[in-house]
Parts: C-alpha cells; sequence; structure tokens
C-alpha cells in the first residue's frame, strides 16, 4: 500500500462570471512512503491545486485521495482538521509562524489542537522537534528576532513535531538567500535520510535536484515524473526547441 | 482543545494588543459601571422615601373633618366637625390600637431676646409613640398635666437651637403668646423630611392648646393607629364610617371625614421609586448596549486582522468549533473583565454619590450578578458573529491574507 494514491482527481473552480476553469484534468500519482519528491510546473499549472488537495485543504471535484490507507477526498471539515494535525505537516514559503509568539509555542500548536493536555509533554515534545531543526537554543525568541532561515526552520520544527507521515513545504526556500536555501534543503535531506516522506512545490531547478523524484505538471496535467536530472532534462530541451 | 488552553490563547491575543484591548473594554467598563451606579441611586432613592414614610409610622391613619370630593369642593359651612368625645369614642373601636388627638396652631416663642416661629401642636404622647419618635431629654406630658391644661412644652430640635443654641433647654421657661411655659422635654433631630421640617415643632398638651392658645372646641385631626400594617386600610373604613354615622353624615363626600393612611402612601411611593429605579437602569443599560457594540466591532476588526493566524491554525489542525471557541472566549473575556472593573466603578460612583445624597451605599449583590451576567451575555451576544464569520474562513485563503 502506498502512502499517498490520487486517483483521476479533477478540479474545476467556477469564477465569478460562471465560467470554469479546470485547473487539475484528472491525475492520478501515487507516492510510497519515504520518498522525497518535488513538484514543479508554471503558474497556473495545477500543481498549487494539488498541494492543496494533499494538504487536506482543497477538496477536488471529482476523483480519490487515499491517504495513509484512508479515503479522504469526501471527509468533512472537522476530519480534514484532524487529518492535517496528525498526519501532515505544512511548510509554507511566507513560513506563517504567529507573530509575537515564541518559537517553543509556535512549534507546540499542533500539540494544542492534538489535544495534548499535559504542559510538560508538550514543552519536551517542541524542544525536541526544536533541537532537531538546531534551534533548541533559541526557542524562547519570537519570529521577528529570528532570521529568514531560522524562521523556516522553526516552521519545520512545527511540521515534525506530531510525527506526521507526511510533509508538504510549498516553495519552502522561495523567500531565502542561498546560502540559507541549502541550510533549509541539508534539513529536509537529513531528514529525509531518516525516513520522512516530503513533498515541496518549487521553481528552482537547484532545489529539485536535491529531491529524488521530480513530478512536473502542465495545463492541469503532469507531464513529466521520475528522476530529477531526466526531468529537469526534458524542461531544458523543451525551451530549447 | 481543553477550555483552559482556549482561555489562555484568547488572554495571549488580549495581551498583544493592550490598548485596544483596554478601549474595547472601556465601552463595557461604562456601561456596567452606570448600570450599577444607577440602580445603586435607586435603591438608595428608595431607602429615603421608605425611612421617610416609616417615621410617619406605618399603621397609622389620619382622620380629617369636612373632607369635599369632586363638585363638593368649597366649604359651604354645614361640615362635621371633630370633638374630643369622638376621639375618646373612636378609641373604644376593638380595631384601633391607639389614637390620638392633634390640634396644631402656628406661633410665635420667645425666650430671652429671642423669638422664633414654628409650628405648634397639641396632643397626647400617644401621637409621639406612634411616630416612635425618641425623646432626647427631659420628658413628654404626663395625663395630669393633660388634664389640668399645664403650660408645659416639648420642643424639636431646631426650636432648640435658635432659641438655646447648644445649652439644655430642659427646666427654662419659654413665652407662647405671652404667657409662660416650662420646657419638659427636647425631641431627637429628625431631619426635614417631605412631609414638612419636623424638628421647627413644639408640642404642648391638646387641652393646653384648646383652652389658652387657640380657644377652640374641636379637634382638627385624629391620629389612629391600627393593629398591623395589613389592618390599615379596614380601620380607615371602619373609623371613617363610625364617625359619619355618629354624626349622621349623609353624603360622606361633602364634608364628610376624610382619612388618609400611610401603608397606601408607602406603597405609592415604593411604586414610584420602582419606576425611578427602571428608568435609570433602563437608560444606562443603552450604553451597555453601545460597549457590546464596540465589542463586535473590535472582534470583527480583529478577525480580518488575524485572517492569517486563523490559517495557520487551520492548518496545523484547529477545527471550525476551536477558533469559533477561541474568538468567543477572546469576547467574554473582554466583556466579563470589563464587567468586573464596571462594577468597582459603579461602587464607587455608588459611594461618592450616596455621600453627597445622605443615603447609605446600597449596591445589592443582584445588581452585581445582573451586571456580571449582562456583561457576559454581552460577550456571547456581540461576540458570536465575528466568531462564527472567523470559523468560517476557508483555510486556504486564509493563509493567502496579506
Amino acid at each position: 500500500m502506498s502512502l499517498v494514491e490520487l486517483k483521476n482527481i479533477r478540479r474545476v473552480y467556477r469564477s465569478a462570471g460562471g465560467v470554469e476553469v479546470q485547473a487539475v484534468k484528472g491525475i492520478d500519482l501515487v507516492i510510497e512512503a519515504g520518498e522525497f519528491v518535488a513538484i514543479m510546473g508554471p503558474s497556473g499549472s495545477g500543481k498549487s491545486t494539488t498541494m492543496n488537495t494533499l494538504g487536506c485543504l482543497d477538496r477536488p471535484t471529482s476523483g480519490s485521495y487515499l491517504l495513509d490507507g484512508q479515503e479522504v477526498a469526501r471527509m468533512n471539515r472537522d476530519e480534514w482538521a484532524r487529518i492535517r494535525n496528525q498526519k501532515l505537516g505544512f511548510v509554507f514559503q511566507g513560513f506563517n509562524l504567529l507573530a509575537r509568539t515564541t518559537a517553543l509555542e509556535n512549534v507546540e500548536l499542533p500539540l494544542l489542537y492534538q489535544g495534548v493536555k499535559s504542559t510538560k509533554e508538550r514543552k519536551e515534545r517542541a524542544l525536541e522537534a526544536l533541537a532537531s531543526v538546531g534551534l533548541a537554543e533559541r526557542s524562547h525568541h519570537v519570529p521577528s528576532q529570528m532570521s529568514g532561515g531560522e524562521q523556516q526552520r522553526v516552521a519545520i520544527a512545527r511540521a515534525l513535531v506530531t510525527r506526521p507521515v507526511l510533509i508538504l513545504a510549498d516553495e519552502p526556500t522561495g523567500n531565502l538567500d542561498t546560502k540559507t536555501s541549502d541550510e533549509v534543503m541539508e534539513l529536509f535531506e537529513s531528514l529525509h535520510q531518516q525516513g520522512q516522506t516530503i513533498v515541496l512545490v518549487t521553481h528552482e531547478p537547484d532545489v529539485a535536484l536535491k529531491c529524488r523524484r521530480v513530478i512536473l505538471f502542465r495545463d492541469g496535467l503532469i507531464i513529466g515524473d521520475g528522476d530529477p536530472g531526466e526531468v529537469l532534462g526534458t524542461i531544458a530541451k523543451g525551451v530549447i526547441s | 482543545m481543553s477550555p483552559i488552553l482556549t482561555f489562555r490563547i484568547a488572554l495571549k491575543a488580549l495581551t498583544a494588543n493592550k490598548l485596544r484591548t483596554l478601549l474595547t473594554m472601556l465601552g463595557i467598563i461604562i456601561g456596567v459601571g452606570a448600570v450599577i451606579a444607577m440602580l445603586s441611586i435607586g435603591s438608595g432613592a428608595r431607602y429615603m422615601v421608605e425611612q421617610r414614610i416609616q417615621s410617619l409610622g406605618t399603621n397609622a391613619v389620619f382622620i380629617w373633618p369636612g373632607h369635599r370630593r369632586g363638585r363638593n369642593r368649597g366649604a359651604d359651612g354645614n361640615e362635621a366637625r371633630l370633638t374630643v368625645e369622638d376621639w375618646q369614642a373612636l378609641e373604644k373601636l376593638p380595631e384601633v390600637a391607639a389614637a390620638a388627638p392633634i390640634v396644631p396652631t402656628g406661633g410665635e416663642i420667645v425666650y430671652g431676646n429671642a423669638n422664633w416661629s414654628c409650628t405648634i401642636y397639641g396632643t397626647t404622647p400617644v401621637y409621639i409613640y406612634q411616630k416612635d419618635w425618641p425623646v432626647a431629654s427631659g420628658r413628654l406630658f404626663n395625663d395630669r398635666e393633660i388634664q389640668s391644661a399645664d403650660n408645659v412644652a416639648v420642643i424639636g430640635e431646631q426650636v432648640r437651637k435658635e432659641l438655646f443654641g447648644s445649652a439644655d433647654p430642659v427646666g427654662e421657661t419659654i413665652r407662647i403668646k405671652n404667657r409662660p411655659y416650662k420646657v419638659i422635654g427636647l425631641m431627637t433631630e429628625m431631619g426635614v423630611s417631605g412631609y414638612g421640617n419636623k424638628d421647627n415643632t413644639v408640642f404642648v398638651p391638646y387641652t393646653t392648646l384648646m383652652k389658652k392658645l387657640q380657644r377652640t372646641e374641636y379637634l382638627r385631626f385624629l391620629s389612629l393607629s391600627a393593629h398591623s400594617r395589613e389592618e390599615v386600610k379596614r380601620l380607615e373604613k371602619v373609623a371613617v364610617d363610625f364617625l359619619n354615622q355618629r354624626h349622621n353624615i349623609e353624603d360622606p363626600d361633602n364634608g364628610g371625614f376624610g382619612a388618609f393612611n400611610q401603608a397606601e402612601a408607602t406603597e405609592a411611593a415604593d411604586k414610584s421609586t420602582a419606576i425611578f429605579t427602571m428608568l435609570l437602569g433602563g437608560i444606562a443599560s443603552i450604553s451597555l448596549v453601545v460597549g457590546g457594540i464596540g465589542i463586535m466591532n473590535i472582534m470583527l476588526v480583529s478577525v480580518t486582522e488575524r485572517t492569517r493566524e486563523i490559517g495557520i491554525r487551520m492548518a496545523v489542525g484547529a477545527r471550525g468549533r476551536d477558533i469559533l471557541a477561541q474568538f468567543l472566549v477572546e469576547a467574554m473575556v473582554l466583556s466579563l473583565l470589563g464587567g468586573a472593573a464596571g462594577i468597582l466603578l459603579g461602587s464607587g460612583l455608588a459611594r461618592i454619590i450616596a455621600s453627597f445624597a445622605g443615603w447609605p451605599p446600597i449596591v445589592s449583590a443582584g445588581s452585581v450578578a445582573l451586571a456580571f451576567g449582562t456583561s457576559a451575555g454581552i460577550g456571547i451576544f456581540f461576540g458570536f458573529y465575528p466568531a462564527y464569520a472567523a470559523s468560517k474562513l476557508d483555510p486556504i485563503e486564509a493563509l493567502r491574507h496579506e
């Protein structure tokens, strides 16, 4: 059984004028546990919609989504919240940490919604997650006191703290310079080494090359899937021809 | 999520923007403070009115002759007159607990070089007992002095002040209409009441007043008391009927006997102060509603401002109801803290007003509970819509919000 199985996922948006736009036109996608996948594609290609589907944030118009053996596409909002809380971890381009809230409290947040009652347990687990991203000593800093790279690592710690089966990162290096971007990718690489399944969206070939598999989207369809070098090669060829 | 954690999150959000939290609470503080202060003014006023009426004797019935009603206004010379015999006959009725005659007159009191005008009542000590009015020094006149119409007087506090200063008047001699009267007693101070200044009074035996001061054969009023407050109304009817019959009055509304009882006056006064209290409370409640709208306004702003935060919370697993609870608790904490501060403010105001008005600062547990309950209710009522709107946000949209 695969970790993620998307079958014939379609997503149709209806604009205010009544015009239908097909963002995703029936894709099939299988991701095994432990994979490190990059999703690429131009804007409007359907990659964000697919990420939102994977993240239980957006309901596909049709199709089936099996996550960890569970059909989640037809679940209600509350069930989705529980899936996001227990099985998924999110990392965003803009970090999305709570302002005026310490790193520790930010990392504790998913545990609060999980209903972990013991303050001690929450604190210990949050510290452990912060330590795994190398920020244990900065646990009492608030986001405004941290660099972008540090903020993103706090966000990764927040995604890790619930020990999710899948981490979804939406352009995690998009707001970072090359050096911190490399640091974040090294962190993802080490998580991958520990067996963590990671799916990230990126525009940058450098970032995609560090993953084990690249899926290429265009016009709501998957047009390339495989080894990063090969898939990026087809992009390069497409650009030349 | 557990209620304690929800509460802590709400508290954190509120302390993050202290000035705004304080300003929002101010609406509720003023509203609750106003309600508490106004209700306290109502209670104080009611207390004063009741005190005043009680000083007249709540079991008392006042009887007078020459009662006219409707088109019978204006004396035509054929009205009944109240006699000492009427009083003595009434006193024997089983419904009457006590009865006192009253003959008032005005007069000038002279002591040494000082003189002072006041009301002189000819009566018996029973009248003073009915009013529950204690003697400050000396004594009231006795039966023997009444019988022989002695020149003795009991004076009120203001008369003492005007004629004797702070000296003890008992044993001194004053002059009323050029006759000497021995001061045998001094009444305690009653203060100014709705029915005239009681301290500006001199009491003499009714016999003395009728024979020497006014030369009249008739009494002006009778002050009766019933056995209990419940029997006051019956006594009023029995006494009036008895007197009308005794004097062969055909038309009681035309020169018959009239009556007035304190119990009814008390009820009427209670009713009017209750309306007064409601009016004040009502006006104050308007400010409470305005405060509530202030909370709603700020909560709506807060939800918009924190859309991204809501998105983050949803992404990490907050359910709609968690978000709803968070914002609802925030609104309630706002209004309850405001309510608590308002109760303090209102109690302080009540104390200040009471010290000016001279009544005890009454802040009843009921009004505090009402204010607290109302502010909690306002928190829920005005906080619900913004919280509901927050809980229904789409996490994707919310995360995109700048």
